[in-house]
Parts: structure tokens; sequence; C-alpha cells
């Protein structure tokens, strides 16, 4: 297949890094999966919302809504550190900054998922 | 060697040039949305963490999110949420290449406005209507 890169880009090194489609591709999976598990973080939320603690406890006990909330977690996690990272392209011009950016978006993704998952765990499994 | 051509190159007319529209202002308005959620589902989180925590801390951050400024957040956050579905559904819809005529697109921009206050609205009614829960 003759390929439509021009010689000086291809010494470069620039252009497609072959990533493209799946970052899209997962940026929609991700969204199509959050959309059911948003529709059940509103339920839960409206029926713990102004409840005490012994009942916040109580519902997310349940294994089915501690699966269901570390599910969406995850998904909705993984969409936001996708989204954030074309925000960040598309407006952080410095290549330095847009690496400190790429970087600290990974690790606040990482962070807010495993806070997450802690807290659903240690409730669930808890005394 | 030639001389590399230095000379201005045309510019594609931008933001300050266009009249603002519905659709451009839905269309920024949903990743602004996203961003707002990025921070939004960190206070989800401590809700969680604070759960985990015991029953004062707990306490604490309801006390703070139940605050006149943590529920005005509490219901932007609504709003973002609701918009932000809304939108990325309109956007999956387009994926499949459906509702890609003008009249469509516009109609779309006006439901998910309109569906975004809609659905805010009726959430916060049914819980402030409704009181403390459980």
């Amino acid at each position: 297949m003759t390929s439509f890169r021009t010689p000086l880009g291809r010494v470069l090194g620039s252009g497609s890094a072959k990533s493209g489609v799946h970052h899209w591709w997962m940026e929609r999976l991700t969204a199509i999966a959050a959309v059911p598990l948003v529709i059940f973080l509103i339920g839960f939320i409206l029926a713990t919302a102004g409840g005490d603690h012994q009942s916040v406890v109580a519902a997310i006990r349940h294994p089915v809504v501690a699966v269901l909330l570390i599910l969406a977690i995850i998904i909705i996690v993984r969409h936001m550190q996708l989204g954030m990272q074309v925000i960040l392209e598309d407006y952080v011009h410095g290549k330095l900054a847009l690496l400190v950016g790429l970087l600290a978006n990974t690790l606040f993704c990482i962070a807010v998922a495993a806070a997450g998952v802690a807290a659903v765990t240690a409730i669930w499994f808890g005394a | 060697m030639t001389e590399p051509m230095v000379r201005e190159r045309p510019l594609s007319p931008h933001l300050q040039i266009y009249r603002p529209m519905l659709t451009m202002v839905m269309s920024i308005t949903n990743r602004i949305t996203g961003g707002a959620l990025y921070f939004g589902m960190a206070l989800f989180v401590l809700w969680l963490a604070a759960a985990a925590s015991g029953a004062d801390a707990f306490a604490t951050v309801q006390a703070v999110y139940g605050s006149w400024l943590g529920l005005l957040v509490l219901i932007g956050f609504t709003w973002a949420l609701m918009l932000h579905t809304l939108a990325g559904i309109r956007h999956l819809i387009w994926d499949m290449g459906l509702g890609l005529d003008l009249k469509s697109i516009e109609w779309g921009a006006v439901a998910v406005l309109a569906g975004s206050i809609l659905l805010t609205v009726a959430l916060w009614l049914y819980v402030l209507l409704r009181g403390t829960a459980t």
C-alpha cells in the first residue's frame, strides 16, 4: 500500500501512534456502560440521600449494590480519564505541560478509583 | 536549496466570527459538564470514603454537603450529570449514523437542554419534598 506520509514526517517519527481508534472506541464503550450505571447511581443516591450512617452502610453492604458501585466507579473513572485526556490534548500546547497534565490526569483517576473501590470494599466486608 | 516559504497562511474563521448558536453552545457545554463531573466524581468518592471511615466522618461530610453551598454544588452536579448523559446518548445516536440532518440536530440540542433541566428539577423536588430518607 502506498504511504501517504511525507518522507520528512517519517524520519521525524511524527504522526499516528496507532492508538486513536482504541481511544475512541473505549470512550464509546465506557459511555454505553455508564448509562445504566448512572441510572443505578441516581436510584442508589435517591434511596440513601439524607439517611443516617447506619442506613447508608446497610445499603452498601448488599452485594448487588456493592458490585454495581464498584463497576460504576471503575467504568466512569476510565471514561473520565479518556475524556480529560482529549481536553488536555486540545488545549495544552507545550510538550512538557501536556506530559505533566496527562500524568496528573492518570494519577488523579487512579487515586479516585482506588479510593472509591477501597471505600465500598471496606464497608462491604467491614465488621 | 529553495528558501522555505514564509507567508501568512489563511486562517479559518473561529469562535469570534460565528454568531453563537444553540448547537455550538450545547457542544461546548457537553465538554464543560464532563470536566465538572470529573471533579464531581471525587465528591462522590469522598462521601463513600466518609461512610467507610465511620459515623463521625460521615456526619461531617453530610453536614458540608447539606449546607446551602453544598446543596448548590450538588444541584449543579446533578444538572451536569443529566446534561452530559443525555448529550452522550445523542452522540451515541450520531455514532450509529442516525439523526445527522440539520433538523434533527437542532431538535436534539433543545431536547438535551430541556431534558437535563426537567430531570434535575424532578429529582430535586423529589428529594426536597420527601424530606429525610428512610
